[in-house]
């Protein structure tokens, strides 16, 4: 069994640090850093000494030009204290070495807008071909949602699980792609790691608030081919224990909240490898 | 050169933000337009080559998925009519800030002085409109004349207006670093007039005492060594009018009040003194070491124990009137100030929760606004879009809060804003709680950089308004310099870095610095060297500019190099201002020159104090007639509607009530999430199962009759609030916030000795009531002029009392909520109902004057809390919630909504007193009363915990949607309705 060494970046407006730390505690990760993003530009911590990389939600920049838009700036652009290398240039060397990167809400956002997922387009120029904009109520809301998990999907966060409620709180959460292509692409790879569902009929649905943002294809989280690289709106690290859930004080949940799976599966996979 | 740069929507992606701009207008004007588009206008004077340029804002400046990017053209011209709304010089602009960032970022160099970003909101109109109502709803719905310029141009006049569409809005000031000096050997007449030209709030005799302290010799000595005189300067007179303000004094609290009840009279030396303090003495004394205080009005927030290891630190403040001028930069400045207060308390609390509460108008009004006044509608959207931002984007969860209407908030809103945090008990072997400072401590200040923000903008207006003067009277906060400036100080406070820390709020650096050096004993700062947005800042308004996002540290001189080495590296920017001494002077330079040189001890003592009378006339209240014959269905239906019952789940469901993963009873719960809770609980530490508990007690609309019960039925409804979802009665503590109308009588504010006397019931109510409960008061605050006079009729706000409650619950998973649970549970109810409609929604809804306010048996009270304490630990107890607002039949029918079961409820065996008719048992609103849902197999344990109390089973939840209330078991049935229709009701009026 490997150690499993877990870093969650926080720093320029990320909140959600803590409690994604507290997972990745849960989730059975021997080593849990919580690292300032400065710490790395600085050169004072790398990624290469971790194996599972964390971007929590929160509102990086305050989203002032779109949801993580500068700080994807900054990941591409900013060279790290000493080298001609930018923080991207370290994620991608980290997924080529066989580990884990995992984006909540606004880490997905970053994810994505880094073009890093779906991550089709290619590494010297990183494209982005897909989107999380403006939810269509024009408005930021937190609510609980259902989730239909893709079974047939490559992701190893997901491995195993059906379904799970979970809260999204987040103003620009709708999935939008740049074509029908890509949405095909996605569709095809089963890169579409969970859509938000109707729970009486478990299947996925456009009707708000449902689906909370109007995301194109009720799409919630998306993976990358090799299933390592998994971001997604809705909170797991908000729902760890069951005095989470919103309804605990009238139906009978398991002391552990379902968020922790998410944790458990990232870190029995890099103990297994 | 300044390139102008428009990103919006591509044409066949829907643009969200535009269209809900859409329907606010056809809301808000009765205006139909056909389509609205949101563009981002950046306009950018950087040296860089057009091919660099375009290259730059293509990768970093949009989102090519979905959005299209025009460099200096319009993105689109096809607009009827094009509403760019940007800001007047000197407004935060954090989008431009952000952006600046992304700049500096790519091309990986600062900007140059003469290099800058500014943003604005470009908004594009279809439909049949002219320039008119264009010009109108710019200033209604899109912006803010105070803080915006704005430019209307219809779509094909774009190409012609290329200057305008350029024009920065910089800040030009053409001050140096002089100082002016007043000579106070004057007669009263020339002091009085001194002070009100610089609008410095300061009386003849505090201006006399100014004087007098001059003259004495020994001062004036050390004053000549220093190159000053007997006259004061500009720069101590804005510091001591700052020190001396009612905001940092609370002179009227500390005033001494000759007070008048029915031919009595009593001298009362200072309310805060005798009620307030002398609440939580009574209690600390009676609670012996049981006692959970840890500071208490000493600091910027009240601190009581958490569990062994921790504290926790809970303040709330209000932001009335910068909300009603600007209510979104107004309310998002309260909440990011607010959290300053725990931040600066000790050395530092980590925030855990925000709660918020405010006083509108009706947002539906339909009279005319008189001038000066915004409509109630734009005031509740601000209010609440700016607590959004601040509290959302600082990843502090809103736990809780309330919405109360009542006409009279129409031209002064109230904005409540609360912030708890929690800090280790020791941090590096020394109470966290405890600050001290070491002569020879640096002063530090961290932050944000000082500007005219804030800096008592009449004395601006005296000036010549020139197109770039700075607005000084409404900030914006920005609560993402602030978030980085707190990850940064954690970090310096776990390092051991600094030895103080306090926020600079109201009054800036004159009180930061002031307040701290009475640790060491003075101060001696150097303010040419303070970091400035612009040039053109004269001394005073460096001194007293209340600029946000900024700390002040004392920082041990050997630990200096690693602070600032820290700082730079987080990003955050501080400088080393000077130095703190044991010279007993405040000390201030400019450029080597002494610009104010001020005893310590008579700038924080000197101030004469306030005598004021008061005197209490009960009120006559024309007394009308209650409702004839109403149906009792439709006066509950009624009921459940009005803005103060009804459902607030479109303003919560905006706010982030969960993150950082400690959630355990929110806003809203039930079935299907939407029910009322009465309180929030929350776990701060995610390991552990320990719960904070935060509720709030509000009810203004008592206070015509008897400020008195007010207070009490505020306080009791805090208390019980948080009660009902489990909170131990021995582990909880108060804050109070006083929202006034002016007390000070005098030609122009007759009644003046009425609202003092008014102000010295509620007080009197705190002190009775709660040592009684064993709740102790920890922090408080008061704003004593929310008056406004509009077109000659002043309007005052019906005095109000926010009491909020911080508590612990040892257990989280012991927490209630308010929902029915189970089909069959038995329903109770604790307490009587009394004749006590006066004030209640029940009277207000129909237009009725009269009746008894609510009372407070405090001790009734006292013994049922704890009983239900214990019920509830040990697990008794399915369900429970308040009866407040709308009285026992409204909190029946809340439970069901929520949970989604029926009842049948027996109404006579409400246990009652002194009520004729079946509205009056219903609707009536007193206090202290909760209703409990009991299994039935646990109904004997429970029953037998409150043997000797007023308690009474009144019926079963049903297994259907039906609730239905009887005359009597088996007797006459008075009504029912189904949970479906309540809800619909109840959500109706706020749903949008």
């Amino acid at each position: 069994m490997k150690h499993v060494r877990a870093i969650v970046i926080t720093g320029n407006g990320t909140n959600c640090e803590r409690e994604m730390a507290y997972g990745c505690r849960l989730g059975g990760a021997d080593v849990v850093d919580i690292v300032h993003i400065s710490d790395l530009l600085e050169g004072e911590a790398t990624l290469a000494d971790y194996d599972f990389l964390n971007l929590p939600g929160g509102f990086l920049d305050g989203d002032d030009m779109g949801a993580a838009r500068a700080a994807a700036n900054r990941f591409r652009y900013r060279k790290i204290r000493g080298t001609n290398r930018t923080l991207l240039d370290e994620i991608y060397r980290f997924i080529e070495e066989d580990k884990l990167v995992f984006g909540v809400c606004n880490g997905f956002q970053l994810l994505v807008k880094m073009g890093l997922l779906p991550g089709t387009g290619k590494r010297e120029a990183p494209e982005q071909v897909v989107t999380l904009t403006h939810n269509d109520s024009g408005r930021f809301e937190d609510r609980w949602v259902t989730l239909k998990i893709n079974e047939a999907s490559p992701c190893v966060f997901t491995k195993g699980m059906r379904e799970a409620y979970l809260p999204v709180r987040h103003g620009e959460g709708k999935f939008f792609p740049a074509s029908e292509e890509v949405l095909k692409e996605i569709r095809e790879k089963g890169l579409d790691v969970m859509v938000y569902c109707d729970p009486e009929t478990g299947e996925a649905t456009s009707r708000y608030p449902l689906n909370p943002n109007g995301s194109v294809g009720a799409i919630a989280a998306l993976c990358d081919e090799t299933g390592r690289v998994f971001g997604m709106m809705p909170h797991p690290e908000a729902y760890l224990h069951r005095t989470n859930h919103p309804r605990w004080t009238r139906e009978a949940f398991p002391e552990e909240g379902e968020g922790v799976q998410f944790f458990r599966n990232a870190v029995e996979y890099l103990k297994t490898r | 050169m300044i390139t102008r740069v428009e990103v919006g929507f591509r044409r066949e992606v829907p643009d969200g933000p535009g269209d809900r701009i859409r329907k606010r207008i056809a809301e808000e004007m009765s205006l139909s337009l056909k389509e609205v588009r949101v563009l981002s206008t950046y306009l950018i004077s950087i040296d860089l080559s057009p091919t660099d340029f375009e290259q730059m804002v293509r990768e970093a400046f949009y989102d090519p998925v979905v959005q299209d990017i025009a460099i200096d053209a319009p993105l689109r011209d096809d607009a009827d009519f094009v509403v760019e709304v940007g800001f007047k010089p000197g407004v935060t602009d954090n989008v431009g800030k952000t952006a600046r960032q992304v700049i500096q970022d790519y091309l990986g160099r600062p900007l140059r002085e003469d290099e800058g970003v500014y943003t604005a909101t470009t908004y594009l109109l279809y439909g049949d409109l002219g320039r008119n109502e264009s010009e109108q709803l710019a200033r209604r719905v899109l912006g803010n004349p105070l803080i915006h310029r704005f430019l209307i141009l219809r779509g094909e006049e774009l190409p012609r207006h290329r200057e305008a569409l350029r024009r920065l809005p910089v800040v030009r000031l053409g001050a140096t670093g002089d100082v002016m000096k007043f000579d106070l050997n004057q007669p009263p007449e020339t002091l009085i007039q001194l002070s009100k030209e610089r609008v410095l709030a300061l009386s003849l005799r505090e201006m006399q005492a100014i004087r007098d302290e001059l003259r004495r010799p020994e001062v004036l000595e050390a004053r000549r060594r220093h190159g000053l005189d007997h006259r004061v300067t500009d720069v101590e007179l804005e510091a001591i009018a700052q020190t001396w303000s009612e905001h940092c004094k609370h002179k009227i609290f500390n005033a001494t009040i000759r007070y008048q009840e029915a031919g009595e009279e009593e001298v009362i030396h200072s309310l805060f003194k005798t009620y307030i303090r002398g609440t939580t003495e009574k209690v600390r004394a009676e609670k012996g070491d049981r006692e959970i205080c840890v500071s208490v009005f000493t600091d910027n927030a009240g601190v009581i124990r958490f569990d062994d290891a921790h504290n926790l630190v809970f303040k709330v403040e209000t932001h009335n009137s910068p909300s009603a001028l600007d209510p979104y930069g107004g309310a998002l400045t309260g909440i990011v100030g607010v959290n300053r207060d725990p931040f600066g308390t000790g050395l530092g609390a980590r925030l855990i929760a925000n709660t918020d509460v405010f006083c509108f108008a009706d947002p539906r009004y339909n009279k005319p606004i008189p001038e000066g006044i915004l409509h109630p509608k734009k005031i509740y959207e601000g209010v609440r879009e700016g607590v959004e931002h601040g509290g959302n984007k600082s990843g502090i969860p809103t736990v809780n809060g309330a919405v109360v209407f009542e006409e009279r908030f129409l031209g002064r809103p109230l904005v409540f804003c609360g912030t708890c945090g929690i800090m280790p008990t020791e941090i590096n072997g020394r109470p966290s709680h405890k600050k001290w400072i070491d002569p020879g401590d640096r002063i530090v200040m961290v932050g944000g950089r000082i500007g005219a923000d804030g800096i008592h903008g009449a004395t601006f207006s005296s000036e010549e308004l020139s197109e770039s003067s700075p607005v000084t009277a409404v900030q914006i906060g920005d609560p993402i310099t602030q978030k980085k400036m707190f990850d940064f100080l954690l970090k310096a406070r776990d390092r051991g870095l600094y030895n103080a820390i306090t926020d600079n709020g109201a009054g800036g650096l004159s009180s930061s610095v002031g307040e701290m050096a009475q640790l060491s004993g003075g101060a001696e700062m150097a303010l040419e060297r303070a970091p400035l947005k612009y040039p053109g800042l004269r001394p005073w308004e460096i001194l007293v500019s209340e600029a946000q996002e900024r700390m002040t540290v004392a920082v041990p001189p050997e630990k200096l190099d690693a602070f600032l080495a820290l700082s730079e590296k987080m990003g955050v920017e501080s400088t080393d201002l000077g130095q703190f001494t044991d010279s007993g002077v405040f000390h201030v330079t400019f450029e080597g020159k002494t610009v104010c040189y001020l005893d310590m001890d008579f700038f924080h003592n000197g101030l004469p104090p306030m005598e004021l009378e008061a005197r209490w006339d009960p009120p006559h209240i024309e007394v009308s007639d209650k409702p004839e014959d109403g149906d009792l269905r439709e006066i509950l239906l009624n009921l459940m509607a009005t803005l103060n019952v009804c459902s607030k789940e479109s303003i919560i469901r905006q706010y982030d009530h969960e993150v950082q993963g400690g959630s355990v009873i929110k806003p809203l719960m039930g079935e299907k999430n939407d029910g009322p809770s009465d309180a929030a609980v929350l776990r701060p530490l995610l390991g552990s199962l320990e719960g904070v508990v935060l509720a709030n007690g509000i009810c203004p609309k008592y206070s015509d009759y008897d400020t008195y019960w007010m207070a009490a039925c505020a306080a009791d409804e805090a208390v019980r609030n948080a009660i009902c979802v489990g909170c131990d009665p021995d582990h909880m503590a108060a804050l109070d916030n006083f929202c006034w109308c002016d007390p000070i009588a005098s030609e122009t504010n007759p009644d003046g000795a009425y609202k003092l006397a008014q102000l010295v019931r509620a007080n009197k109510a705190l002190y009775d009531l709660l040592p009684v409960y064993g709740v102790p008061l920890i922090s408080g605050k008061d704003s004593m002029k929310n008056d406004v006079v509009v077109q000659g009729k002043k309007i005052s706000i019906p005095p109000t009392l926010l009491v909020s409650v911080i508590g612990v619950i040892p257990d989280a998973r012991k927490a209630v909520s308010m929902d029915f649970k189970r089909p069959g549970d038995l329903i109770y109810i604790l307490g009587t109902t009394s004749q006590e409609l006066g004030g209640s929604e029940y009277y207000e809804f129909y237009g009725c004057k009269g009746g008894e306010v609510p009372r407070v048996h405090a001790e009734a009270a006292r013994n049922r809390y704890r009983k239900l304490f214990s019920t509830i630990s040990a697990g008794l107890v399915r369900s429970c919630h308040d009866c407040s607002d709308g009285g026992l039949a409204v909190a029946l029918v809340e439970k069901a909504l929520a949970g989604g079961f029926g009842a049948e409820i027996d109404c006579g065996k409400i246990p009652s007193k002194g009520c004729e008719e079946w509205d009056e048992v219903l609707f009536s609103e007193s206090q202290s009363r909760l209703i409990v849902t009991v299994a039935p197999g646990e109904a004997d344990a429970f029953e037998r915990i409150f043997a000797d109390e007023t308690l009474a089973r009144i019926g079963t939840v049903r297994g259907d949607r039906e609730i239905v209330f009887w005359e009597d078991q088996g007797g006459k049935r008075l009504f029912r309705l189904t949970c479906d229709e309540a809800k619909r009701a109840w959500q109706a009026p706020l749903n949008f």
